[in-house]
């Protein structure tokens, strides 16, 4: 295995790029960002009543300068594009890194439905004394009955917190109704089936700025791709509504035991990367708009936001199946 | 004079036997005293012999290697480098050792798990850092108590010799009778803790809100010990498990004995005490169940100070509930059931009289009935 | 703009502001070297409490607090970094490539990793202290009866898990897209396969603890039941998420040092490496599987007994490529023409003590046996041997064998053989007696033990205690190399190594391959 130094024919040199100060500018903002909100957290916690940290200003601060610098990053490579510094071998690491990226979202989604398949399938059964993990455990919950969405939580079963002293971090409360379609009203006051129905579309309407910029048809791409921002404004607003509805109307909160914690974190965590796919298509339509960034042949900023943006549009068709309707 | 001298020969030959095998330092897994221990045991050693034969094997081919195929030695590298034969078989063969094993630990496993048909059912209850037995289908009233670390923290912080069953002892050991499938309930208060006698080959984890099942047949009379083996906070290696295997007969007999005990007690909490007998019986539970969370001298440490402290000096009533009832998402546990009411009053007394609090209030053993009443 | 800059720059901006791979490689190097005293530090305190029964030196709360940062800084500061600090430094050169494909994502992974301890190392001045619900952080000692400071554990994950997410999408980029022409996926050098299953590995399952650490957040802060039983949750289900994350975790520490040892047996062997495809094959086979038998740490968890079938036909399996891979080095060093430098005897060390660490592994595969071994001294003993003389040798024979061509300059012979005899004795010495007091019955985990275990205990002690100063001549001889080494005047350095970086002039420049070497037709690997 010998190598001679021949560049072939029609290589282009691979752009590393000079040192640079955005690594530890970023280091700088994402530590002051978990540490102030450690801080807020454990105030809130553990934390005397009457203090009051500068926990907060530490987690602004951090937020702030954490954001500017990724603003900033991305500015140095939409630049650095712009000038003929990335060959295609460069781009291509760009496509690698978008697609493993949301390959460990995709994991991290993993995780949480994980979780609701197993208190579902396993735990749930298992503490109602039901099949081969837990025949034994009607003497610690008598009269726990479990269906999905629950009507009760262990704790309540037994007669609340101050009766069963185990593990006890709180009241677990269950919920007056629940968010499934069963527990809905009328058929078209059931919210997820308009976000549903809002974000599918919205995947639709990306693929359709997608051909168009393809085609160069730069005000089709700007108009198709305005309604896809708009759409994903929508179902962030319903999202919103939603929560409220759950709060304020259902009593079904964090506390409301194992349900209320699978159906926030799952369709939270969602909504969060609904806005971040959002705030993302919403920077390349700036971009398009104001400075006329794209071309039919070079668009990754666009392609990689749309990318993620049909990432989440498949997770909510999860959700949808799984924590609404089945 | 005869019959007492040999059954003092007897027991002191039957807890010499331990002795013996603790002389010598043990190196390998006890078969202990029960089939399924045994089958174990078995399986155990055949799994190690068939590794310690392939690496004599493995590692015979490499010092031979090593001695002779040397650059030293102006030995010339053979340049083969692949031999599909060779590599099928040596991923074909242990393939087939595998089978071999599995067969073996699958119907061992199969016995482990067969929980159906006991005689007789102990709810065992992890806490942090004590165990809690409860005989569940015994005829009569069930009977329960809390098996807690006999071992003095003078031994433990090495101001005192150390006993023979160091950390291996507690006040009061569970009772089982031998040639009787008893099934194990095991189950946790707080955090996860795990229920193991190696000898009677029971190990299972203490979920708090799940209850697991486990179970032995132990053929020999005698004294198993046994620690928690899941990590269960600061006191952890400080929560042996003693196991009384008796006779079936000696067994009832304890069993009497235990539900007369319950009733005496019922007894004695009506009867008044004086100052310095409440705090000399405080004094000792304050000992085994609070000096580890509040320290020797109230100071405080994983629990919070009782030396000072507004509980231990204000409100008796709220004093009471705490020892009762425990505080909810802490440590502090509730006592209520884990002491009699003699003990709750004699360590509530200690704690409002001793480490300077002085407060010179008597709480008697029908206050704590009077107040667990409401 | 010019990229023609062949020198680094100077002062401490060259290290905070780099792209380079090396200078990236050579901070991951020296900063899991510093997590491995710190580690190592803790661990001596566990070992002088455990010197004799009895409390001597600290109290059983701190001693819980060592033993889960020993694991955590070990796990997450020394191993997996050093083994990134490598693939920074090799992989780039190993396969053609200028650097890394994404340098200054690169700088990040690496840089925000030493706030992240800080962080996690702080928590042992907090009030409460630091955690101490062991390196697993089982639900609920580590959720609703640990100390406040378990939230910045929290934190600490999250920072090191975006660092290891970050470093091997960097990673799975650089050998899909960076690969010089003619370097086919089956002429890439051992380590680099290893690596890039590896980090296959990672991006797939540092999410999943992630979303675990979360779910211990929401639980503390929030009053969700994940993990109580109270609500409808199970604590078991944490064990589940966390192993679903940890058992490819014990994969992704150790193929890598198989990469290490797949270098460096051939290389002192004179003679290619034997069954370069079934390696290949073995160590994708080991990852897949890594994702199906996670629950064999939870065998005494109270698992439905088909369950626990399944997981234990399917750990078992995991036997067949690992011995697989065993044979084939033995077989590499068979008639081969043999010496003896010290990252040859780093290796043949790995080889002897991970294959006894594999054969206690398959012992503690068989569910039944579990029931007796599982929380006991045997299985420290067990991951000790995977992990010190798996992987920590296999890391420092690496070091060994790749320092005179990052520097240009020789390590002492005589005091690196010194190094391995001293390393191996010390190990052997400390974990050996583990075996014995595990089988006889000492649970982990404890600060102080029965009487019938001292003996063991203090042998164990005492060869914690040789095996840690002996690191310290570890540091010594590197330093040493660096500043007044003798220069080496080969470039190939190792007269039986094969491959592209032993190609490059000696000391390596700052930038090597920014055009691509033509790779010959004749295959690598035959």
């Amino acid at each position: 295995m010998a190598a001679t130094e021949h560049a072939p024919a029609g290589y282009e040199k691979y752009h590393v790029p000079d040192s640079s100060s955005l690594a530890v500018r970023a280091t700088v903002g994402l530590i002051l960002t978990v540490f102030g909100a450690g801080l807020l957290l454990n105030d809130m916690t553990f934390g005397e009543t009457h203090e009051s940290g500068n926990a907060k200003w530490v987690l602004a601060a951090g937020l702030v300068f954490f954001i500017f610098t990724l603003a900033s990053w991305f500015r140095t490579t939409i630049r650095e594009n712009m000038q003929g510094m990335n060959s295609a071998q460069l781009n291509h690491s760009y496509v690698l890194g978008m697609f493993w990226f949301i390959f460990s979202e995709v994991m991290f989604f993993f995780a949480f439905f994980g979780t609701l398949f197993y208190v579902r399938q396993l735990a749930g059964p298992w503490l109602a004394g039901e099949g081969d993990g837990g025949r034994m455990n009607g003497l610690l919950w008598p009269g726990f009955e479990f269906s999905w969405p629950p009507t009760i939580t262990p704790q309540e079963a037994v007669g609340g917190t101050d009766i069963q002293p185990i593990a006890n971090n709180g009241a677990f409360l269950t919920q007056e109704r629940s968010m499934s379609f069963a527990d809905a009203h009328h058929w078209y006051q059931w919210l997820p089936m308009w976000n549903t129905i809002i974000l599918l579309s919205s995947s639709f309407t990306v693929h359709v700025a997608h051909t168009a910029l393809l085609k160069d048809q730069r005000s089709k791409f700007n108009l198709w791709l305005g309604i896809t921002v708009a759409l994903g404004i929508i179902f962030v607003g319903l999202q919103a509504a939603e929560y409220y509805e759950a709060y304020v109307l259902f009593g079904l909160t964090l506390n409301s035991g194992i349900y209320g914690s699978t159906f926030f974190m799952l369709t939270g965590f969602h909504g969060f990367h609904v806005f971040m796919g959002m705030t993302m298509l919403l920077i390349q339509l700036l971009r398009s708009v104001r400075g006329h960034h794209f071309t039919a042949s070079d668009h990754f900023g666009f392609e990689a936001s749309s990318w993620y943006w049909h990432f989440v549009d498949v997770v909510w068709v999860f959700l949808f199946l799984f924590v609404y309707i089945l | 004079m005869s019959i007492k001298k040999s059954l003092v020969t007897a027991g002191a030959a039957l807890s010499a036997l331990p002795i013996v095998a603790l002389a010598q330092n043990q190196v390998n897994m006890s078969p202990g005293v029960t089939k399924v221990g045994a089958e174990i045991y078995d399986l155990h050693m055949l799994i190690m012999i068939i590794c310690i034969v392939i690496g004599v094997g493995v590692f015979g081919v490499m010092l031979y290697s090593i001695v002779y195929h040397r650059k030293s030695k102006g030995f010339v590298a053979s340049q083969f480098h692949e031999s599909t034969k060779v590599e099928i078989a040596w991923t074909v063969v242990p393939f087939l050792i595998l089978i071999g094993m599995a067969v073996p630990a699958t119907s061992t496993l199969l016995e482990v798990y067969d929980n159906d048909d006991a005689e007789l059912d102990i709810l065992v209850t992890g806490h942090q850092w004590k165990w809690r037995y409860e005989y569940l289908n015994a005829e009569g009233e069930n009977v329960s108590f809390f098996s807690n670390l006999a071992t003095p923290q003078e031994e433990i912080y090495n101001s005192e010799a150390k006993g023979e069953h160091y950390l291996l002892e507690v006040d009061e050991p569970l009772v089982i009778p031998v040639d009787t499938k008893v099934r194990f309930l095991i189950t946790a208060n707080d955090v996860i803790h795990s229920w193991w006698v190696p000898e009677i080959a029971v190990k299972r984890d203490a979920i708090p809100g799940f209850i697991n099942e486990a179970w032995s047949k132990v053929d020999q009379e005698g004294i198993y010990r046994g620690q928690c083996t899941e990590l269960c906070g600061s006191y952890h290696g400080f929560m042996p498990i003693v196991v009384h295997a008796v006779s079936q007969d000696e067994f009832q007999g304890w069993m009497s004995a235990k539900r007369a005990d319950k009733d005496a007690q019922i007894a004695a909490s009506s009867v008044d005490l004086s100052l310095d007998a409440l705090m000399t019986e405080g004094e000792s539970v304050y000992k085994t169940q609070c000096l580890a969370c509040h320290g020797g001298q109230g100071e405080g440490g994983v629990g919070k100070a009782i030396s000072g402290s507004s509980i231990a000096m204000g409100d008796l009533g709220l004093h009471l509930d705490v020892g009762i009832k425990g505080v909810a998402g802490t440590a502090m546990q509730a006592f209520g059931e884990q002491l009699t009411d003699v003990e709750m009053a004699a360590v509530i007394t200690y704690q409002r009289n001793a480490f300077g609090n002085n407060t010179g209030d008597v709480v008697q053993p029908s206050d704590v009935a009077q107040h667990k009443q409401g | 703009m010019g990229d023609h800059h062949h020198g680094p720059a100077k002062g401490l901006s060259r290290w905070l502001f780099t792209t380079n791979h090396k200078d990236i490689g050579t901070m991951y190097l020296w900063f899991s070297f510093a997590m491995f005293i710190l580690g190592g530090t803790f661990a001596m305190i566990i070992r002088a409490e455990l010197f004799q029964p009895g409390m001597q030196l600290v109290e059983p709360g701190f001693f819980n607090q060592m033993t889960t940062l020993h694991g955590l800084v070990m796990v997450f500061g020394a191993i997996m970094p050093s083994f990134v600090g490598l693939a920074n430094w090799l992989i780039p050169m190993m396969i053609g490539a200028p650097d890394m494909a994404l340098p200054r994502m690169n700088n990040w992974s690496f840089w925000i990793l030493p706030p992240g301890f800080l962080m996690l190392a702080s928590t042992l001045f907090m009030e409460g202290g630091a955690p101490a619900f062991g390196w697993t952080f089982y639900a609920p000692l580590s959720t609703t009866y640990a100390a406040p400071s378990v939230t910045f554990f929290i934190f600490a994950i999250h920072v090191l898990g975006i660092s290891s997410i970050m470093g091997s999408i960097n990673i799975i980029a650089t050998i899909m897209n960076m690969r010089a022409p003619g370097m086919t996926y089956m002429k890439m050098p051992l380590f680099v396969w290893t690596w890039f299953i590896t980090a296959f590995l990672l991006v797939a399952v540092m999410p999943v603890l992630a979303g675990a650490v979360t779910m211990m957040l929401m639980d503390i802060h929030f009053g969700t039941s994940f993990f109580s039983a109270a609500g409808g949750g199970d604590p078991v289900l944490f064990q589940h998420i966390f192993w679903f994350f940890g058992h490819p975790e014990v994969y992704i520490i150790i193929l890598p040092a198989f990469g290490v040892v797949s270098q460096v047996i051939p290389a002192f062997s004179r003679k290619p490496l034997f069954g370069y495809a079934s390696m290949v094959y073995a160590t994708a086979a080991i990852a897949i599987l890594s994702f199906v038998v996670w629950a064999h740490h939870m065998y005494t968890v109270g698992m439905p007994v088909a369950g626990e079938l399944f997981f234990m036909y399917a750990t078992m399996l995991i036997a067949v490529p690992t011995g697989v891979k065993v044979f084939n080095w033995v077989s590499t060093m068979w008639r081969g023409s043999l010496s003896f430098e010290t990252p040859m005897l780093f290796s043949i060390g790995f080889l002897v003590l991970f294959t006894i660490g594999g054969f206690t592994g398959l012992m503690l595969s068989i569910a039944p046996a579990d029931f007796q071994y599982h929380d006991t001294y045997f299985v420290v003993a067990h991951f000790h041997y995977v992990m010190v003389a798996g992987a920590v040798f296999s890391m420092t024979s690496a070091v060994y064998f790749w320092l005179p061509k990052w520097t240009g300059r020789m390590y002492n012979e005589t005091m690196g053989k010194v190094h391995f005899w001293i390393s191996f004795v010390g190990f052997n010495v400390t974990f050996f007696p583990q075996h014995f007091v595990g089988l006889a019955g000492m649970p982990r985990r404890v600060p102080d033990y029965a009487l019938q275990f001292a003996d063991f205990n203090m042998m164990s002690s005492i060869g914690a205690f040789v095996y840690g100063a002996s690191q310290i001549m570890f540091l010594y001889n590197v330093i040493a190399t660096i500043v007044s080494g003798e220069k080496v005047s080969d470039e190939q350095v190792w007269d039986g190594a094969e491959g592209l970086e032993w190609t490059l002039p000696t000391p390596a420049p700052y930038h090597t391959f920014e055009v691509p070497p033509k790779i010959e037709a004749t295959p690598a690997h035959g």
